[in-house]
């Protein structure tokens, strides 16, 4: 275990539209080591971006932080909250991109239509480093060699249009990457990409993580993928962290039935499976989110009189979950099988 | 290509070529030639279900399309045996001819937001095959939608609402109700799960199955999801730059990989347990451009087996075990069941 480099607790997110208040976080906490990869895993509308987004103080209006803290450890000794910070500020501006750095699903729309690869990057070195435009340039071209791209310095006169979808998000941990950031907040950075490139670029950051002892902070909704990156493992349903454990615990003893039942429910390549186990019903809409436990109009277990208001329960060491009947259902062997 | 006695659907060598335009002095005049679909060749036996699989750009989705006849084959012929009227080559058929066999060939598409208008009712929407063919009309037209909304798990009661009202999942089984409206011989798939959320997917994937099984439907099921074509595929064809690279049963597919491509797809899936810890084939470089395809074998430029033979001589799909046909020299000599290996740790 490394030191906590960040700190989440207790983050609420509204966004305050007209048709009403849309809680798109409500009481997340997170505790993301330094050099370790934690996971948030949870489907469209859980609140896993806006979470990311909280992170860097960039929730645009109408959405608003409206409580929880952000404590930052870039100096262990004096931790900044940075949902305090002004969202506009020299401090939070040093921050973006220097010790936090963020990559997205669609390079395409990262990267901008008008400027060269080059001039982009450059901009990035230059606004947070005293480096010349030579410097600059020399730093690109290495750091484009690093990322597994043939022929860096002529693609620094390239435009985003004439590379492939493998490429940008290349180009884009290369950008993420030109001031050693402490973490890196990826939101479904493989999404978009074919299994064959996605592979290629899990494998790219797991090199760089060992080579730069970055933190990562892996958002998807894709099983497998968490499976192969994270260490620790946060699950999120309607705005709220269902359960946290490290990766084997979450995927061999899941102690929250909507983990335990979108484990059931994925097919997979490497086990056949006669009839998948789905999940009853529909994710409710955000402006209805169901009273009580969220979960509760589509779990098997519901008991009225029990699931009216869950509190996160440790079940096991370093494992959380949020249900009120978590200690009944889990399975008793301990063991869960995958088959 | 197994030689099934009851064949819904025969393609021989399909192809089709997009012309790319270039504008002359005085016209415009042709280039080159993107090769989406370049000699494609399979059979789907009735109640079979055929997936292909590929990442994006291998022609998989133009393959459905030119099967369909939404777009026109350069070459090849499509061998479609009609209930009433017997084996006809597709191909060869011009708009007119098209209109009542499309009633038989129906498609489930990708985007359920797209797919649906949005300025027609549920009824409006899932009956409208059956007006356009003058099957039904008045009160059994009626019948027969809510019969159809029953079947995928809709409340009949819904039917005058608008698409907006409904979730990514619901609509998808709106989708759905539409394409079985006509009883369909054959039901093109093109990635019917992959806009939907992991809770919701498997969902659709039973109900599709389930369908399958009662009505012995026949799909022929796009996608590039491996895991979602072993749950639900009898066999399965792998499609490469415009090419099919290997076709056989799932299971066969799965464990006696016979093709350095499909190797690399399975390796390159990731498993949904970190206990399992795959060896990987790491594919080196990106998909050709199917517009100037490498030489030999398209696969050789990132394939870990290439050896010379490879870079001058196109393989062709042949039957390297019983069933299991693969477009590669070497594909008995090489063991490729990498990915199939045993996990060490796992349960």
């Amino acid at each position: 275990m490394g030191d906590t480099l960040l700190e989440v607790r207790d983050l609420h997110v509204s966004f305050y539209l007209t048709e009403g208040i849309v809680r798109a976080v409500s009481g997340v906490t997170l505790n993301l080591q330094a050099g370790r990869t934690l996971g948030v895993v949870g489907e469209s509308g859980c609140g896993k971006s806006v979470t990311a987004r909280a992170i860097l103080n960039m929730v645009q209006r109408p959405g608003r932080i409206d409580r929880g803290e952000i404590l930052w450890y870039g100096d262990p000794d004096h931790p900044v909250d940075i949902a305090q910070l002004d969202p506009r500020g020299p401090d939070i501006r040093n921050l973006r991109w220097g010790e936090i750095a963020m990559i997205f699903q669609e390079p395409m729309t990262s990267l901008s239509p008008v400027h060269s690869i080059g001039n982009q990057m450059i901009e990035a070195i230059r606004l947070h480093h005293n480096a010349t435009d030579a410097e600059a340039t020399e730093q690109s071209v290495e750091l484009l060699n690093r990322v597994g791209l043939s022929q860096p310095a002529r693609l620094l006169d390239a435009y985003r249009h004439e590379l492939s979808g493998g490429m940008r998000q290349r180009v884009m941990i290369a950008m993420a990457l030109t001031c050693s950031p402490r973490l890196l907040i990826a939101d479904e950075p493989t999404t978009a990409l074919d299994v064959t490139t996605q592979s290629q670029i899990l494998d790219l950051m797991r090199d760089l993580q060992d080579e730069f002892g970055m933190a990562i902070l892996f958002i998807t909704h894709d099983l497998g993928v968490i499976a192969e990156m994270a260490d620790d493992v946060a699950v999120m349903y309607l705005g709220k962290e269902v359960e946290i454990a490290d990766v084997d615990t979450i995927f061999h003893r899941a102690a929250h039935p909507y983990t335990q039942a979108l484990l059931r429910s994925i097919p997979r390549h490497d086990v056949v499976t006669e009839r998948l186990e789905s999940i009853v019903g529909n994710v409710p809409d955000p402006y209805n989110i169901p009273p009580g436990c969220a979960f509760h109009p589509r779990c098997h277990h519901y008991l009225a009189d029990k699931c009216a208001s869950p509190e996160l329960v440790e079940v096991g060491p370093g494992q959380w979950a949020l249900c009120a009947r978590t200690r009944e259902i889990l399975p008793a062997s301990g063991e869960r099988t995958n088959a | 290509m197994t030689a099934a006695d009851d064949k819904l659907l025969g393609v021989r060598d399909l192809r089709k070529y997009f012309p790319i335009w270039k504008r002359g002095v005085f016209a415009r005049h042709v280039t080159g030639q993107v090769r989406a679909v370049d000699g494609v060749s399979f059979d789907i036996a009735r109640g079979e279900v055929l997936g292909l699989v590929g990442e994006s750009g291998c022609g998989k989705t133009t393959t459905g399309r030119v099967i369909l006849r939404a777009d026109t084959p350069t070459a090849g012929e499509i061998h479609f045996t009609h209930s009433e009227l017997g084996e006809i080559d597709l191909a060869q058929l011009d708009r007119e001819q098209l209109q009542p066999i499309w009633q038989n060939i129906q498609l489930i598409f990708q985007d359920p937001y797209s797919s649906l208008n949005p300025r027609m009712t549920l009824e409006q929407i899932v009956s409208e095959p059956l007006r356009n063919y003058n099957v039904l009309e008045g009160s059994a037209l009626r019948d027969r939608v809510a019969e159809l909304l029953l079947l995928v798990g809709l409340r009949p009661e819904v039917m005058s609402r608008y698409p907006h009202a409904f979730s990514g999942g619901q609509r998808q089984r709106i989708g759905i109700a539409r394409a079985l409206a006509l009883n369909p011989q054959l039901l093109i798939c093109d990635e019917p799960v992959s806009a939907l959320d992991v809770s919701i997917q498997a969902q659709i994937l039973n109900l599709l199955k389930d369908l399958q099984q009662e009505f012995e439907l026949t799909y022929l099921f796009i996608s590039h999801d491996l895991s979602v074509v072993r749950h639900l595929c009898d066999r399965v064809a792998v499609m490469y730059v415009g090419k099919i690279v290997e076709i056989s049963d799932t299971d066969e597919l799965f464990n006696e990989t016979q093709h350095p491509y499909t190797e690399a797809l399975l390796s390159s899936a990731p498993t949904p347990d970190p206990r399992v810890r795959r060896r990987h084939v790491q594919l080196q470089g990106e998909v050709p451009d199917p517009a100037n395809p490498p030489s030999g074998c398209y696969f050789h430029p990132r394939c870990i087996h290439a050896r010379e033979r490879c870079q001058t001589e196109t393989p062709l799909l042949r039957e390297t075990r019983p069933g299991h046909w693969s477009a590669c020299h070497f594909a008995e000599e090489l063991d490729l069941n990498i990915a199939a290996a045993a996990p060490d740790g796992a349960t």
